[in-house]
């Protein structure tokens, strides 16, 4: 029972910390980035191809997966992405879309089609006992990094100058950059921040969900459905979503698995026919 | 032409007779024929006699055509995103298989059940999507589509489960016409039934329902201040869309003989979006076009580098929307707009 | 004019194939390759392809006089493309035989083509056993999911294994491995304690090797498509279920050799069931490995490739027989009753099923030189698919 509590916040914690940089773009800079997973993506492949073709430790992976998505999706937002945060949502839609698209071919192409698989060091492989509860050790790590994460994250939002000018810039653009805000830097800098934690994100799940080309495309959904249960105004809504959506899955899959598959999907909808703009609306739009 | 604007009723300057007769010009101008709509079906008509080795790929774009104008409906009318459409479409091919399957041969019956089936589950999800905002409706719409594919697939004894449903084969069109292996039949078929569906959807769209709805898709609150029922709109328009994609995927069902899965699959919904995005959305033809446009070009590149064609549609969209995707749709304004020498009103 | 246009250009299109057509048709025999190469089952293009290629490369590419030409087409594991292409390269292509099908629904949508064109269809992949009864004109050469998940119920049952959980995805071919394993496990006086079905978009095995654990079977047995299999592989070990004394048995996607070597440590032990493995030890498979290799950037060739390969080789041996007559009768007639050695072993085609006879390997997954390898132990020799075995 604990146990299975346990994964189910594993699991929440790391569609978390796979979201919350979707969370950012979509809820702060109201960009919907269907490609958010193409940058998971790339820190997967960070990893693996750090780990395996070089032997690089894996916790030192896990940082160069941050800086590398982060730089990609710096480069992007400057040469691309930038250009569209006014357009309407369809466009946005249609850009990601494509962007997925060419990730998933890039990388069948330099990488081939086949399932990626790390090897962990050993301390992180293999289970523990925690007074009689069954603890895999490196769903322990998992809950214990996104956790800091999304402390650090709140923290950040909340009270550091950078985050009230994110805010500001947010809220009425004019105004912030008539205050002297430099806005495109602050949005440039937000994007490359929420990527990076999508390739740390990707990096940590490829041992749990797997990684191969299509990753973008297979959980684009649970993306999704993360951040439109949680809402995009906080940090605290889509935590709060991942945490619900990871344990309802995985206690749905142990107790009822002839149904299991349509529990995620049905608390989804359940969820935005209740509360249509998230559990924490701000109210407003 | 029975909706009148209400203002102009109440203006003294001009009488109401003046204005209701205006607006009916209006009305009459909008829903024209114009000159590219003919070229489109005669080039569709003569397609079959010229080019008979491509029966096969012209009825692939004849039902993804008749599903991207059921979609241009609900987007480009009622502007509604929608990531989820491809269930109606998987609804229909399902249904129309088990009516081949279980009942009866004859495919016009399968057909209009499907539209039926289709048009309930529209009906009953129309519901759903009146709330919220874009990505609420983007989510939403998306949840549907995934659970009723998961559905096709728990569902193991009625709809063969992940093998996909087969063993059927369609009886001869209203007992006369036999489907053929070179797919001359499949094509007629699917090509009536375009151009039945799309008048019928082209009558709507530019009434005066279909102003409505693009009122309500600029600015649902002004559109709530001059009377319009907004909800009572989308639901109706959502459930008709959802007809006409049902009757797309019965065709698909029917044509093939077979139906997989994957008729309900997510790619379908992100594909089928492009197609109205590649064609321009709003006036209905742009499924049209855009299905002729992205199917070719996807024949041609899936030949040309069968791995990775998918970067190639990638980087079309991405240019496309960087370029503009209007820009790139107003093409169609460039050409004469009436067939007729009647220019009376000007504009 | 756009539309006029493209029509314009898919006319020249048309008409620059009408008219290469008669001009190569004297001396070859095309045939129509469809696998999934983008999408989620591109490795099974990837193999299947690259065998079919190995084939060629090492045989030539005339046989009984006849030029054999190959158009590889991708249908990116969809059925009606799959169907609509198939339907395309017989009416257009001129293509005298199909082949290829990574999957179920995809083999089953080209089924009322092969019917009614009377094509030869040569299914390397796919494996549910129903395929083959979908049309006369079909015939296999990989295997059937029943036959390679009953011998794994056997082994089980005679070497001590009691109660078994079984755990398999929730589409056509997991419950027809799950059935067929159940079936002979019990009659051989085994116990099912619990059969749990995985959804087919599943990332997280967790909830599902917990139910496994809590039912404290002997050993558990599992079908998984081959890329999540080493993922369940990994999470497997993790949750310690090899410590609290459950075994692994499986059928041989779980292991597959494409990516066997990338799971390491814990894959060590596994006992699985199947038609190949890349380290068979007998001359034929010795130089079908080096060839691949060689051809193939040192990719490791599965049971995939080696239903492309054998495929490739029955369609040699049949146009022999027929002297190079590919038409759908004397094609199918060629075929039934031919029986070769292939790098898997001695196999050959039921003339009643028109399926593939075959041994069936329980290997265990040991450290060969450094590498991971599937070694095979025991030997289930010339079986039949059971299923349509037992229909009769």
């Amino acid at each position: 029972m604990l146990t299975i509590l346990f994964d189910g916040v594993a699991y929440g914690m790391l569609l978390f910390i796979l979201a919350c940089g979707l969370t950012v773009t979509l809820g702060l800079m109201n960009f919907i980035n269907l490609a958010h997973g193409a940058f998971a993506m790339a820190g997967g492949y960070v990893t693996v191809v750090m780990m395996n073709r070089y032997g690089i430790s894996f916790y030192w992976c896990l940082p160069a997966a941050f800086i590398v998505s982060a730089l990609i999706g710096l480069v992007l937002e400057r040469t691309l992405y930038q250009w569209l945060y006014q357009v309407s949502h369809l466009d946005q839609v249609l850009f990601s879309i494509g962007i997925v698209f060419m990730a998933v071919a890039a990388t069948d192409y330099f990488m081939g089609g086949q399932q990626q698989l790390i090897n962990l060091p050993p301390e992180l492989s293999g289970r523990m006992d925690v007074f009689g509860v069954g603890v895999g050790r490196y769903r322990l790590f998992t809950i214990i990094v996104c956790a800091a994460l999304a402390l650090a994250l709140q923290l950040i939002l909340s009270k550091t100058r950078f985050g009230s000018r994110l805010r500001a810039a947010v809220d009425d653009r004019r105004v912030a950059m008539g205050l002297g805000i430099n806005v495109p830097l602050v949005f440039a800098l937000t994007f490359a921040f929420g990527s990076g934690l999508a390739g740390l994100g990707g990096a940590m799940g490829a041992e749990i969900l797997g990684l191969d080309p299509n990753f973008p495309l297979k959980f684009m959904i649970y993306f999704l459905i993360v951040v439109s249960v949680g809402g995009t105004s906080t940090v605290s809504g889509p935590f709060l979503a991942a945490m619900l959506l990871g344990i309802a899955d995985v206690a749905g899959k142990y107790y009822v698995p002839a149904i299991g598959p349509f529990v995620i999907y049905a608390l989804m909808i359940v969820m935005l026919i209740v509360r249509p703009n998230g559990l924490f609306a701000r109210g407003g739009r | 032409m029975s909706v009148l604007p209400q203002e102009a009723t109440m203006v003294a300057t001009s009488s109401p007779t003046a204005a209701a007769s205006r607006a009916a010009k209006l009305m009459k101008r909008r829903s024209r024929v114009r000159f590219y709509e003919i070229i489109v079906w005669l080039a569709a008509i003569a397609a079959f006699f010229v080019l008979p080795s491509k029966m096969l790929i012209l009825t692939e774009i004849a039902i993804l055509a008749l599903f991207a104008v059921s979609l241009d409906l609900v987007l480009g009318f009622a502007g509604i995103v929608s990531l989820g459409h491809t269930a109606f479409f998987g609804l229909g091919a399902y249904i129309a298989g088990l009516v081949a399957l279980h009942y009866v041969a004859e495919p016009v019956v399968g057909l209009l059940a499907a539209g039926i089936g289709a048009g309930l589950l529209g009906f009953i999800t129309s519901f759903l999507i009146l709330r919220g905002s874009d990505l609420t409706r983007l989510m939403t719409t998306l949840g549907i589509g995934l659970m009723m594919a998961e559905m096709a697939n728990q569902m193991a004894w009625l709809t063969g489960g992940a093998d996909g449903l087969s063993g059927f084969s369609l009886g001869p069109i209203l007992g006369m016409f036999e489907f053929d292996l070179f797919g001359k039949t499949g094509y007629v078929y699917c090509l009536v039934v375009l151009f039945v569906g799309t008048m019928l959807m082209r009558r709507l769209a530019f009434s005066p329902f279909g102003l409505s709805l693009k009122a309500i898709k600029a600015n649902p609150m002004r559109a709530g201040m001059i009377a319009i029922p907004a909800r009572k709109r989308i639901v109706t328009v959502y459930t008709i869309a959802a007809v006409f994609a049902g009757m797309a995927g019965a065709l698909l069902a029917q044509t093939t003989s077979f139906v997989s899965p994957d008729v309900l699959a997510f790619h379908r919904s992100a594909d089928v979006l492009l197609v109205l995005t590649i064609g321009g959305t709003g006036y209905l033809y742009g499924g049209i076009f855009g299905a002729v446009l992205f199917t070719l070009v996807k024949d041609w590149l899936s030949i040309v580098t069968p791995q990775y064609w998918m970067f190639y549609i990638g980087l079309i969209l991405v240019v496309l929307v960087l370029v503009g995707r209007d820009r790139l749709a107003r093409w169609i304004e460039y050409l004469p707009e009436h067939l007729s020498k009647s220019k009376e009103e000007g504009r | 004019m756009l539309n006029r246009r493209t029509l314009l250009a898919a006319a020249s299109a048309a008409l620059a194939c009408l008219a290469q057509f008669p001009a190569a048709a004297q001396e070859a025999v095309k045939i129509g390759l469809i696998l999934p190469m983008t999408g989620p089952f591109a490795s099974t293009g990837r193999q299947v392809s690259a065998g079919v290629k190995t084939f060629i490369e090492t045989h030539g590419d005339t046989v009984a006089g006849k030029k054999i030409e190959l158009i590889i087409r991708d249908d990116a594991g969809v059925a009606d493309q799959t169907r609509r292409i198939a339907q395309e390269l017989v009416v257009n292509d001129g293509a005298k035989v199909l082949a290829g099908f990574g999957l179920t629904p995809l083999a089953m949508s080209v089924a009322p083509v092969a019917t009614q064109a009377k094509v030869p269809t040569v299914v390397m992949a796919a494996g549910t056993a129903s395929i083959t009864k979908a049309s006369e004109y079909i015939t296999r050469t990989s295997g059937t999911l029943p036959q390679y998940s009953l011998p794994v119920g056997t082994w089980a049952a005679e070497n001590g294994i009691k109660k078994v959980v079984t755990l398999v995805t929730d589409y056509g071919p997991g419950i027809d491995a799950e059935k067929w394993f159940t079936k002979e496990f019990k009659s051989k006086g085994g116990e099912i304690v619990e059969a749990v079905r995985v959804p087919l978009q599943n990332p997280d095995f967790a909830p599902f090797l917990q139910r496994v654990r809590d039912a404290k079977p002997d050993a558990v047995f599992v079908f998984l498509p081959s890329g999540v299999g080493s993922l369940f592989m990994k999470q497997f070990a993790d949750r310690g279920l090899a410590e609290a004394g459950i075994k692994l048995i499986a059928t041989g996607d779980v292991t597959d050799d494409d990516i066997l070597n990338s799971m390491g440590k814990p894959a060590i032990g596994t006992i699985t069931g199947h038609f190949y493995a890349t380290a068979h030890d007998s001359p034929e498979n010795k130089a079908y490995v080096e060839a691949f290799k060689k051809a193939n950037n040192n990719m490791r060739p599965n049971f995939m490739s080696v239903g492309g390969y054998d495929g490739m080789a029955l369609i040699y041996a049949a146009l022999e027989k027929t002297k190079g007559d590919a038409t759908g009768p004397a094609f199918m007639a060629a075929v039934k009753g031919l029986s070769w050695t292939s790098p898997r072993g001695p196999v050959s085609i039921d003339p009643d099923t028109r399926d593939i006879i075959q041994n069936i390997y329980i290997r265990e997954v040991k450290d060969v030189n450094g590498e991971l390898q599937n070694v095979e132990f025991k030997t289930f020799a010339a079986l039949k698919d059971p299923e349509k075995a037992e229909a009769k």
